[in-house]
């Protein structure tokens, strides 16, 4: 098996795999990081979004070799609850979810919306998270959270 | 509006009642925690938030002392199935009745430790003291005081204004794991030892397995075993990849036939109509003088098959020792579930153990309870070690039960002055629950693929005193002289249906709804003053007058934008909602806003049923904008969120609910409130905008077509 080595979290990671494996496949088996949830397979949900450099993509679509040398970011190093990224307090804040499986995917891509725009708008907002699916009905509740961290994140 | 005085329970709460020893409920350990063990389970409500807020404030201790059990065979109480809105009604009364009784037993046993009469003692975070200082505590008492003891139905819990936490948005415990991305899900386990299974199944509707080869898959790495059983077979794989990679080459080198026929999609209501069925009437009401008749309208009222589509595959675990099985799993009834499961592996129930573990939102009978029997099948092929299995997301969308698709026709008589004197109401459909546990067969998909199959259980309705099923909310709320309601239950099944929320109340709310807004419309008549007219039930009226002034009703006309009306009770003896949908377009719909009023009695907390209220409008939004089920003559074509869309954030409408607090009425569950009135407000509004009567679900751009060219 041919090695890869990526940075997860941070942390230089190695891993000896299939190198077409899926990253979510990865990610969950041999690293045990089971924040980015499996939800479809194919790219249509975001369940499984990670942030690769500062993109959010779906990794159960994403091959392990086009991650090599890359900086990875999962839900786990978004934040903890010693230190939560504004996201996650503000997802609190507003209880925004209801099952919250989808929610890992949904930060995801909102943290790396806020990466490339510190100030969006709602309908910016919106449209990152479109291709985000939501089955209980939050989606306002995390809109109006993804605006608040904005906000909080925007104050000095 | 007078409130009724609190009185003592005259009998014991249903589930208290089928559970009465307390210990069952409520148990109390010297280190400072309550442990509170409810037989309802989380499925994203925010039930086990609610309940703990129940036990603390009848406690009298901070909610951080509570500790929430996750249901199990092992020793939960059996509530049933988490279901029909009613956890807060049942589960909510039940520990609300145990704890005010426990409370008194410990004050009994302080009063006679501290030599102070009960009346002078007071609870404070589980700290019991009295004057001159003396104190005890639940913890200090827990070793001394039995709770093995049966419920009494005495007990009086505290009034509405002596309650502190219940009426408060208390934030739900279970959020602070699901946005740090521990792991909660029964996906995310990882139990000593496990194995990864999967199930290979075609998409063809209940197709025979007549060729397998197997020897691809023997030849994928980590493969621990395959199973094969009749038209069920399997892999299990020490991994999760290598599960997968040998299901592929299962699939590669298996051959299916089709054993079934499915009906025609285009002409459902006319297939729906023609099958055989048991035909039930469900009320009828005479009037008290024949009025007569001057005309009679008819309409004809339809939706599709609806899927659950969880936004995870479902997915279970079992781990077999000797003949014991222990199942983790995240079906909605751990009890009915086992039930089924002794049936399959002809077992006494204690051989089985069914513990509850999270999973997505499931909104109903999905697949939870089918990938459980996978897992069992599939584990017994490795003794001693755990098997999780999980589905497909084509599976999901394509072998998990489904809400049933309805025809609904409502005739109304007229008088000479346009009102109605008679109305009938017919249904036909499959019924809407096949759940498992209820039956002398299982409900389980793998049952009926075995070499020794059990039939498919053929959807049957629950009866009007639980809320129906196809006749669920079909009984006019409104006080028309005379009626007959008819439900016809479909004998035949190819299309897999069970218990989707709301059973046939979105179908017979949208219904109703919709033929009132056209007689309101044929007669000039405002559908707000025209449904208050009709109305005897100040609650319902009072949602009503509440949504009108909250959406300014009504909102003076733009080219384009349409309003339009709905209104329910769910269950006819649950929540109370009205709702005002604003909608915009011409060919494609798109839904602004919605305004809802809603009436839940006892708000425990109000932040958890406006949540459950927005995400039930929400739901039922993309129900009727882009939600049906689509299948040809053999399989069922949307598998995939591709082929069977739901809405996306950007068409996600603004959403503003109106709760009207009524803390001395009896808590009504929430989660299933809005989708009827959402339905028939949404087709209301398009009508309002367009004039057009969308009377087929869903409301897509093709239906207004075929709509408007019926109308012109």
């Amino acid at each position: 098996m041919p090695r890869i080595v990526f940075r997860l979290n941070g942390v230089e990671t190695e891993i000896d795999a299939d190198p077409d494996s899926s990253l979510l496949a990865i990610l969950r088996g041999p690293l045990g990081m089971t924040g980015a949830h499996f939800g479809c397979g194919a790219n249509e949900c975001g369940a499984c979004n990670v942030i690769v450099g500062d993109h959010a993509v779906a990794a159960c679509d994403t091959p392990l070799w086009s991650v090599a040398d890359k900086d990875v970011t999962t839900i786990e190093g978004l934040g903890n609850p010693q230190r939560p990224h504004p996201l996650q307090r503000a997802f609190i804040a507003e209880q925004a979810l209801q099952c919250g499986y989808c929610v890992p995917g949904i930060l995801m891509s909102a943290a790396a919306l806020l990466m490339q725009n510190a100030k969006p708008s709602e309908a910016e907002v919106r449209s990152a998270l479109d291709r985000n699916l939501c089955r209980c009905g939050s989606h306002n509740r995390m809109v109006r959270a993804v605006l608040r961290a904005a906000a909080e994140m925007a104050t000095p | 509006m007078t409130s009724p005085a609190p009185a003592p329970s005259p009998k014991l709460p249903v589930s208290l009642a089928a559970n009465p020893v307390l210990s069952s409920w409520v148990r109390f350990s010297s280190d400072g925690h309550v442990t509170v063990s409810p037989g309802k389970v989380e499925i994203g409500q925010g039930i086990v938030t609610a309940l703990a807020q129940i036990a603390a404030d009848e406690l009298d201790v901070d909610i951080g002392r509570i500790r929430m059990v996750r249901a199990s065979t092992a020793g939960s109480p059996n509530e049933g199935v988490t279901s029909g809105s009613l956890s807060v009604q049942q589960s909510g009364r039940a520990i609300r009745h145990a704890c005010a009784e426990i409370r008194q037993i410990f004050l009994a046993a302080a009063s006679d430790r501290l030599g102070v009469g009960c009346d002078a003692l007071e609870i404070n975070d589980g700290t019991i003291s009295g004057p001159g200082n003396v104190r005890t505590s639940f913890w200090e008492l827990a070793d001394e005081i039995l709770l093995d003891r049966e419920a009494t139905p005495g007990a009086t819990p505290k009034s509405s204004a002596q309650r502190t936490l219940a009426g408060s948005s208390v934030q739900r415990l279970d959020i602070p794991d699901k946005v740090f991305g521990h792991p909660r899900f029964i996906h995310d386990q990882a139990l000593p030892g496990m194995l990864h299974g999967r199930v290979l199944r075609s998409e063809l509707s209940a197709a025979k397995l007549t060729g397998m080869n197997e020897d691809g898959a023997r030849g994928v790495a980590d493969l621990v075993a395959i199973v094969h059983d009749g038209n069920f077979a399997g892999v299990v794989s020490e991994t999760e990849g290598g599960a997968e990679a040998a299901l592929k080459a299962l699939r590669k080198d298996a051959a299916w036939s089709s054993a079934e026929t499915l009906p025609d999609e285009s002409g459902l209501a006319d297939w729906l109509k023609a099958q055989p069925a048991e035909s039930t009437v469900i009320d009828r009401r005479t009037a008290a003088a024949t009025v007569a008749r001057h005309r009679t309208i008819r309409r004809q009222y339809t939706r599709p098959y609806l899927a659950h589509a969880s936004i995870a595959p479902s997915c279970a675990m079992a781990q077999w020792s000797g003949d014991r099985v222990h199942v983790w799993t995240h079906s909605q009834g751990v009890y009915f579930l086992r039930a089924d499961l002794a049936l399959v592996l002809k077992l006494p129930l204690e051989n089985i153990t069914v513990e509850h573990m999270e999973g997505a939102g499931c909104y109903g009978h999905n697949a939870a309870d089918d990938v459980a029997l996978d897992a069992v099948l599939l584990a017994k092929a490795a003794p001693g070690r755990p098997v999780r299995v999980q589905w497909s997301r084509a599976d999901e969308m394509s072998h998990a039960p489904f809400g049933a698709a309805m025809a609904i026709e409502i005739e109304a008589d007229l008088d000479l002055q346009g009102e109605i004197v008679d109305w009938r109401h017919s249904i036909w459909g499959n019924g809407h629950t096949a759940r498992p546990g209820r039956a002398a067969q299982p409900a389980l998909l793998a049952a009926t693929e075995l070499a020794n199959p059990f039939p498919r259980m053929i959807s049957t309705n629950p009866p009007q005193a639980n809320g129906g099923g196809s006749d669920r909310n079909s009984v006019p709320l409104y006080d028309f002289p005379s009626w007959q309601i008819q439900c016809h239950r479909l004998l035949t099944m190819p299309v897999r249906t069970s218990a989707l929320r709301t059973l046939g109340a979105q179908g017979n709310v949208f219904a109703i709804e919709s033929f009132l807004d056209e007689l309101a419309a044929e007669r000039g008549e405002d559908p707000v003053a025209f449904r208050l007219r009709h109305l005897r039930d100040e609650r319902a009226k009072d949602v009503i007058r509440s949504v009108a002034v909250r959406a300014n009703w009504k909102p003076s006309r733009r080219a384009g934008i349409g309003h339009g009306l709905g209104f329910a009770r769910y269950k006819n003896t649950g929540a109370y909602c009205a709702v005002v949908a604003e909608i915009e377009g011409a060919e494609d719909i798109s839904v602004k806003r919605l305004t809802l009023a809603v009436d839940v009695g006892e708000a425990i907390n109000p932040d958890g049923v406006i949540n459950q209220i927005e995400g039930g409008a929400i739901q039922a939004t993309s129900w009727v904008l882009k939600e049906q089920v689509r299948f040809d003559k053999a399989r069922i074509t949307s598998n995939s969120w591709t082929d069977y869309p739901i809405l996306r954030f950007s068409e996600v409408p603004q959403v503003a609910i109106e709760l009207i607090q009524r803390p001395d009425f009896e808590p009504l569950g929430a989660g299933e409130a809005a989708h009827g009135p959402v339905t028939a407000a949404i087709a209301n509004a398009v009508f309002d905008a367009l004039g057009v009567r969308v009377r087929n679900l869903p409301i897509t751009r093709e239906r207004l077509i075929a709509a408007m060219e019926l109308t012109s």
